[in-house]
């Protein structure tokens, strides 16, 4: 598929550059007349990757985060939130409900959230090497009046 | 110009930047209401999870209602706050409510199953 518009912006893993990283996301969305429901939802999945990055990719100090947004043609929109952290040991059990290594500041359910606020939710990584979680979301076209 | 990561700055010094919550709390009869004003993040979560046991630590109550109201966003950083109230409140044998959550709220919640354990007006 064809992308028609992109953006790229670089931040470090700073707890308050979360409400940057979804507000930003939740700009270059904008072009595609989203509804709120289709904003949040965005915003939401957007919010927790980069969570996820800033708590758990460098436990020992601050590290990059990079957030990538793509148009496509068919009025989807993809999102990537890239570390260049620890990485994820076992990606299926960081996946699973409920399970989390942030204590008790995290209920566990990033994933699950992302996974049913997006259409297609893909997560690689290596140890040592860093994590990245892609997702890729349909925005209803709808009649300009 | 190139912009590089500076080096050497250790995570805590995430902890001292400004809070994105603001939390404020009413008793009555044993019964407290409290309000949440704001971002519900992790940025904000662990100052909200503080503020609201300081407000439980002090009233003592029977029932705690979560008014989220003014909450623009949340995410399941809120749910982590939500449950840690919950056992709080749920240790002496009182009880939680959520009240006035938005539609974005309210589908955090409901996609991570809390609206069957906790109840929500």
């Amino acid at each position: 598929m064809k992308s028609t518009n992109y953006m790229k912006l670089e931040f470090m893993s700073r707890s308050v550059n979360e409400g940057f990283a979804r507000m930003a996301a939740a700009a270059f969305l904008m072009q595609l007349d989203p509804t709120l429901e289709e904003l949040g939802d965005i915003k939401t999945a957007v919010s927790e990757a980069v969570t996820n990055a800033i708590v758990h990719a460098y436990p020992d100090g601050l590290g990059k985060i990079r957030l990538q947004g793509k148009i496509f043609e068919d009025h989807s929109v993809e999102f990537t939130v890239r570390d260049y952290g620890c990485g994820i040991a076992d990606i299926a059990q960081a996946r699973t409900p409920l399970f989390t290594t942030g204590g008790e500041e995290r209920s566990g359910m990033g994933f699950t959230i992302m996974e049913s606020f997006t259409d297609k939710l893909r997560v690689r990584s290596r140890p040592g090497k860093g994590t990245t979680v892609t997702f890729l979301r349909k925005i209803e076209l709808r009649e300009k009046k | 110009m190139r912009w590089d990561m500076p080096r050497g700055i250790l995570k805590e010094e995430n902890g001292s930047e400004e809070c994105t919550m603001e939390i404020h709390s009413r008793e009555q009869d044993r019964k407290l209401t409290i309000f949440l004003k704001g971002e519900l993040d992790h940025h904000g979560a662990k100052q909200a999870m503080e503020q609201i046991g300081y407000a439980i630590d002090a009233a003592l109550p029977r029932s705690v209602v979560l008014d989220f109201g003014e909450v623009d966003f949340m995410d399941s950083s809120g749910i982590a706050v939500v449950l840690k109230t919950q056992r709080r409140v749920g240790s002496s044998g009182g009880v939680v409510q959520i009240v006035n959550a938005s539609q974005q709220v309210r589908k955090v919640f409901d996609a991570a199953g809390l609206s069957r354990i906790i109840a929500m007006k």
